[in-house]
């Protein structure tokens, strides 16, 4: 994990009413930094409104 | 010896066409396959699909379903076409059809790589060419994935087409399930009774290892969570020859697409399209040992006490238990855990292996990756997040659940969902963890960019690749078990059949193509005079590897 990585983990904002996380999942702690470092990258390319684009997904039946 | 085995995989890809919410998906599909066809492969090839031997509605189970009962998305061949002649081997002639204006939208092609890309009902399907083991089987998925990302990005760049993105997953989660589909080629001497009996409770237990994972439980995504299996809510049946209704565990289509004395084609279409590499590669493999193990007529006690007492309620069950920890109700009144059926599967075939004493190093190492990651998933499922997909789209979903406070339903883990399967690399999820090194890759790009050019050298589909690739404008159809030809010398089309898959190989037919300047040259020797003791055709002019037949 990068330097820059591991500051932005530290200063994201987080709400005061958020709730608190799940039990822990019993991932390893390196597992879980380098997942932290790729939830920067996925947030950048995540579409911007999730909810109209998931609404939109819509296919016809296959086989 | 084990894993070694005619196979192969077609895909039905998701999508969406960019600002366009209500564009006709056929369509779309159709400008996707004509922007490959014409400027990728620069409309070097012509050939239609062959639809002569054809037929989807014969059923394993020793009937043929009705052609007025059958569901019209079934039939999938030309009912106009003639009934194949005697001889699966003697190349045939056709009357040459009279010239026709050519339509702006093609709807199949045959690709150089010996792989079909077609519209298939409302998708885009690739079905990738025989290959004889599991690691062919993931290089030529791969390429089947490049196939369809070309063709988004060749298509958006011709004036007045749309974007129409791509997507390697199989539901939209609104109730919509299309197909990922395995081929194998099996002996017909193994009963279909014997398959369905040992391939059910294997086939429903497998998604530990390569299901791809999915946000929303049922159907249309009415219950908020995370499952295993994108394809298990779709399943309906235990037995049966629907592919698009009451989907059954165990598909009865017996299609071969080979000698049908010979060979049955095991259809199974329970499957997720896999993106991590070795999910794909356990899920072919895995499937190949088993088969083998049918064939050598061995199947112990063992196996046959893992029958599921409900196995379409199990293969629910198995999707929806992410600690692997429920237990199944087998028949006799036990209870067993889809890892623990796994292990059992896994320890005979590895003896029954060992006992053969036809180990092969690509046996060997199916065999030590399938017990490597079971014991993974066994010791602590996370530690599987490199090979296995849903653990690895699971361990991101938590890790954005642990960020931003989000439950089940929040539309930001269903649309990571969708994007982990968007074939862009600069929008796929996947994409990322490829590129970080935190999933295992087991193919380099270059070699998927061969894989795209040429076909498997070790099947027939050399003889079907290099002959679109070699002789393009000359090939007038093809299809899995056949070549046409049209040449100018001829008066009529020339048929080369290719009944066996595991002829017209590079090692049997490259010669003969590479003096061959044209297709005209390539007959002319084909339907000489044999010699005494040599056969005519590419498909029967030698005989098969020794090594080759399963």
């Amino acid at each position: 994990m990068s330097p820059r990585q591991f500051e932005q983990r530290h200063h994201d904002p987080k709400p005061e009413d958020e709730p608190a996380p799940p039990p822990a999942a019993a991932a390893p702690q390196s597992q879980d930094a380098e997942v932290d470092s790729l939830l920067d990258e996925i947030d950048d390319v995540l579409e911007t409104n999730a909810e109209s684009f998931v609404r939109g997904f819509v296919q016809k039946g296959g086989q | 010896m084990s894993v070694r085995r005619i196979m192969g995989i077609e895909t039905e890809y998701g999508i969406l066409g960019v600002g366009l919410p209500n564009a006709n998906p056929m369509l779309m599909s159709a400008q996707l396959v004509t922007a490959y066809a014409t400027e990728a492969l620069g409309n070097t090839s012509r050939a239609k699909w062959d639809y002569q031997d054809e037929d989807p509605l014969r059923d394993a189970r020793g009937w043929r379903l009705d052609r007025s009962a059958a569901d019209p998305s079934l039939l999938t061949d030309n009912p106009l076409a003639p009934a194949p002649e005697g001889d699966p081997h003697r190349i045939t002639t056709r009357r040459r059809p009279a010239p026709q204006p050519e339509p702006s939208t093609v709807a199949n092609v045959i690709l150089p790589n010996g792989a079909r890309y077609y519209v298939d009902h409302a998708h885009p399907e690739y079905s990738g060419p025989e290959v004889t083991n599991p690691l062919d089987g993931v290089l030529w998925d791969r390429a089947g994935d490049e196939v369809l990302l070309r063709s988004s990005r060749l298509l958006a760049q011709l004036p007045g087409m749309p974007e129409v993105v791509p997507y390697k997953n199989n539901t939209d989660g609104k109730g919509a399930s299309y197909g990922t589909h395995e081929n194998y080629l099996v002996d017909r001497d193994v009963a279909f009774d014997e398959i369905i009996t040992f391939l059910t409770p294997f086939l429903v237990t497998r998604p530990i290892f390569c299901g791809a994972g999915r946000v929303g439980l049922g159907q249309r995504g009415e219950l908020p969570g995370y499952q295993i299996s994108q394809r298990a809510d779709f399943i309906e049946a235990e037995v049966g020859l629907e592919t698009t209704l009451r989907r059954p565990i165990i598909n009865t289509r017996d299609e071969p697409h080979a000698e049908p004395s010979r060979y049955r084609r095991l259809h199974v279409i329970v499957g997720d399209a896999n993106l991590v590499h070795v999910s794909t590669y356990l899920k072919l493999g895995t499937t190949a040992a088993l088969l083998w193990l049918l064939e050598q007529g061995r199947v112990g006690l063992e196996l046959s006490a893992l029958r599921l007492a409900d196995p379409v309620a199990a293969a629910r069950e198995v999707s929806r238990d992410l600690t692997l920890s429920t237990p199944l109700d087998l028949d006799d009144g036990r209870t067993m855990t889809a890892l623990e059926i796994q292990r059992v599967y896994c320890d005979v075939i590895t003896r029954e292996v060992a006992a053969s004493g036809q180990a092969d190093p690509a046996t060997e190492n199916l065999l030590r990756r399938w017990a490597e990651v079971l014991e993974r998933l066994d010791s602590d499922v996370q530690s599987a997040a490199r090979e296995v997909e849903w653990v690895a789209k699971l361990r991101v979903l938590e890790g954005m659940r642990r960020r931003h406070g989000l439950d089940w339903d929040s539309p930001r883990l269903a649309a990571l969902d969708l994007q982990w399967s968007d074939l862009r690399p600069e929008r796929s999820v996947y994409s990322r963890l490829e590129t970080a090194g935190a999933v295992e890759t087991l193919v380099e790009h270059a070699e998927v960019e061969r894989a795209l050019a040429q076909a498997p050298s070790d099947t027939r589909a050399y003889f079907r690749g290099e002959a679109i690739r070699r002789y393009g404008p000359q090939v007038a159809a093809a299809n899995w078990d056949a070549v046409v030809f049209d040449v100018a010398e001829s008066e009529s089309l020339q048929r080369v059949p290719t009944p066996d898959p595991w002829r017209g190989t590079r090692a049997h037919v490259g010669e003969l193509l590479d003096r061959s300047a044209d297709a005209g040259a390539l007959l002319a020797e084909l339907t000489a005079e044999p010699q005494p003791g040599e056969r005519p055709a590419p498909a029967s002019a030698a005989a098969p590897p020794t090594d080759a037949t399963p």
